[in-house]
C-alpha cells in the first residue's frame, strides 16, 4: 500500500485538503473525500463524459486524472456554477428547454457547454454537436441539449459573456 | 479504488525523471497526459510498479519554431493544434489534431504521450512519418535520436524506445516551399477512433510530383505508404496517378478485422481516403472515387 498524499484542492473556490492514496483518480476524490457527488461516473475511462469538470479553466475528464496531479489547481465542479439560488444560464437552460431526461449525464454536459460557449459565443447546432460529441447521453437523443446550448449561449451573451 | 496500487513519483526536472527511470526501468511506466494510460490503469490493464508523472517537469513543455519546427514532448494537443507556428510550418498538424478525441482529451493528451503509447488508430505517429520527424530519446547514460519510422517499426502500443529512455522533443524538418497536404480518415464519430486514415504530403514542380510523402493509420500499425509514394513521383497530379496511389496504399496497408470492420473494408477504405487526401493537397475540389 502507497502512503497516503496530502493534497489541496482548490473546488469552487474554496481550498480543501485531503489525504489520499496516489492512484485514487480526481473523480473520486471528489466524490468520495469532498462529498461533490455532483460529478457523475459513467464509464471511468474517458469515454463518457459524465465525469467532465473543469481544470484550471479548461474541460477535463475528472476520471481520467490523479487526484494527486490536481494538487494546488482550481476545481469547478457542477456544484459551483450557480451564484448562490440563482441558476447558471445554462442550467437554467438546460431545465427550461429540457436538455435531460434521467439526468446523469447532466453535469458534464452543462460543463462542457460551459466551455464551449466560452471559446464560441454564438455556436451553430453543428458546432455544438461536434463539440459536445464526447459527452454522451442515452436519454435525450441530443435535439434537446443542442437547443439548451443554443439557448444558453444568447442568453450569456446578452447578459455579457459571463461563464 | 480502481487503479491497482503504484508508488508515484513527481520529478520537476529531465534530470530527476531521468534518475527515476534509471533506477525503476521496466517496472516503472511514465505518466504524460494520462488520456491512454489512466483508462488502462482504471482496467488494470496496466499494472506498474512506479509511477513517474512528468507533467511537473515544465522543461519538457515548448513549441520552437527557428529552422526545423522542435516540440516539447508534453506539449498538450490543445496547444499544438492552437500554435500559429505549428500551423505556419505544417498545416497538417492541426488539421490532424482536430480530429483526435474531444477538447476534453487534447487539453490533456500530450504530443510525446500519443507516440509513446503508439496506438495503431492514433493520427500522430502517421502525420509524424509522413513529415519525416525525429524524435529525441534520454536516458541517465545520454541521448539519441530516432526517426519517427525506427521509433515505430511494425509495432503497435510499443515503440523502441529502451525502458530507461524518455522522449523529450520532437523535430520536424522544414516544409519545401512548394509542398501542400491532405489529411482525410473516416471515423463513425466525430472524436472516435478512426478505422482507417491517411496523411499525404506531395511537393510539385509546376503538376510534376517531385517528391510524396504519406502515413496510414488504423491498421495493425502506423506505416508510410511506400508504393503509393512511387506511384506519385515523376507523375503528372490528377486522377490517374492519384487512383494508382491509391491501389498502391491499398497493397501497402496493413489492413485487421475487428468489430468495428473487416481487412477488406479498411483497405477500401484506405484506397478512397488516399485519393481523397490526395486531391485535397492538390486543391482539387474533386473527391475521387469515394
Amino acid at each position: 500500500m502507497a502512503e497516503n498524499m496530502s493534497v489541496v484542492l482548490n473546488v469552487n473556490g474554496s481550498g480543501r485538503s485531503v489525504s489520499v492514496e496516489p492512484r485514487k483518480t480526481l473523480a473520486d476524490a471528489i466524490r468520495e473525500d469532498l462529498g461533490l457527488t455532483g460529478t457523475h461516473l459513467g464509464c471511468e475511462h474517458g469515454v463518457c463524459g459524465a465525469c467532465t469538470i473543469l481544470l484550471d479553466g479548461e474541460v477535463v475528464r475528472s476520471c481520467l486524472m490523479l487526484a494527486v496531479q490536481a494538487d494546488g489547481a482550481e476545481i469547478t465542479t457542477i456544484e459551483g456554477i450557480a451564484d448562490g439560488d440563482a441558476l447558471h444560464p445554462m442550467q437554467s437552460a438546460f431545465s427550461e428547454y429540457h436538455g435531460l431526461q434521467c439526468g446523469f449525464c447532466t453535469p458534464g454536459m452543462i460543463l462542457a457547454g460551459i466551455d464551449v460557449v466560452s471559446r464560441n459565443p454564438d455556436p451553430s447546432p453543428q458546432e455544438i454537436r461536434e463539440e459536445m460529441g464526447g459527452n454522451i447521453c442515452r436519454c435525450t437523443g441530443y435535439q434537446k441539449i443542442v437547443e439548451s446550448v443554443q439557448a444558453a449561449a444568447a442568453a450569456m451573451s446578452a447578459e455579457g459573456g459571463s461563464a | 479504488m480502481k487503479p491497482a496500487v503504484f508508488d508515484y513519483s513527481a520529478p520537476e526536472s529531465i534530470a530527476e525523471a531521468l534518475g527515476l527511470l534509471a533506477e525503476h526501468g521496466s517496472g516503472a511506466k511514465v505518466l504524460a497526459g494520462g488520456q491512454s494510460l489512466v483508462p488502462m490503469l482504471n482496467f488494470r490493464l496496466a499494472r506498474p510498479a512506479h509511477l513517474i508523472d512528468i507533467n511537473g517537469v515544465d522543461s519538457l513543455s515548448y513549441i520552437s519554431a527557428n529552422g526545423a519546427l522542435r516540440i516539447g514532448s508534453m506539449t498538450r494537443l490543445t496547444a499544438l493544434g492552437e500554435s500559429g507556428d505549428v500551423a505556419g510550418a505544417h498545416p497538417i498538424i492541426p488539421a490532424a489534431v482536430a480530429q483526435i478525441g474531444h477538447r476534453a482529451i487534447r487539453n490533456r493528451g500530450t504530443i510525446g504521450g500519443s507516440l509513446a503509447h503508439n496506438d495503431p488508430a492514433a493520427e500522430l505517429p502517421a502525420v509524424l512519418m509522413a513529415l519525416d520527424a525525429e524524435v529525441t530519446a534520454r536516458s541517465a547514460d545520454g541521448e539519441r535520436v530516432v526517426g519517427m519510422q525506427d521509433l515505430i517499426e511494425d509495432r503497435l502500443f510499443d515503440t523502441t524506445l529502451d525502458d530507461t529512455e524518455l522522449l523529450t522533443e520532437i523535430r520536424i524538418p522544414a516544409a519545401a516551399a512548394s509542398s501542400s497536404f491532405g489529411f482525410q480518415e473516416f471515423a463513425r464519430r466525430h472524436g472516435d477512433f478512426a478505422l482507417a486514415g491517411v496523411a499525404a504530403v506531395i511537393t510539385t514542380d509546376g503538376s510534376t510530383i517531385t517528391h510524396a510523402a504519406l502515413g496510414a493509420f488504423g491498421g495493425t500499425h502506423a506505416t508510410r505508404l511506400p508504393t503509393a509514394e512511387a506511384a506519385l513521383v515523376g507523375a503528372e497530379t490528377g486522377d490517374a496517378a492519384f487512383a494508382a496511389a491509391g491501389a498502391g496504399a491499398a497493397a501497402d496497408f496493413p489492413s485487421t478485422s475487428d468489430v468495428h470492420g473487416t481487412a477488406e473494408y479498411r483497405s477500401h477504405l484506405i484506397n478512397v481516403l488516399t485519393v481523397r487526401a490526395l486531391n485535397d493537397a492538390a486543391g482539387h475540389t474533386g473527391g475521387g472515387n469515394g
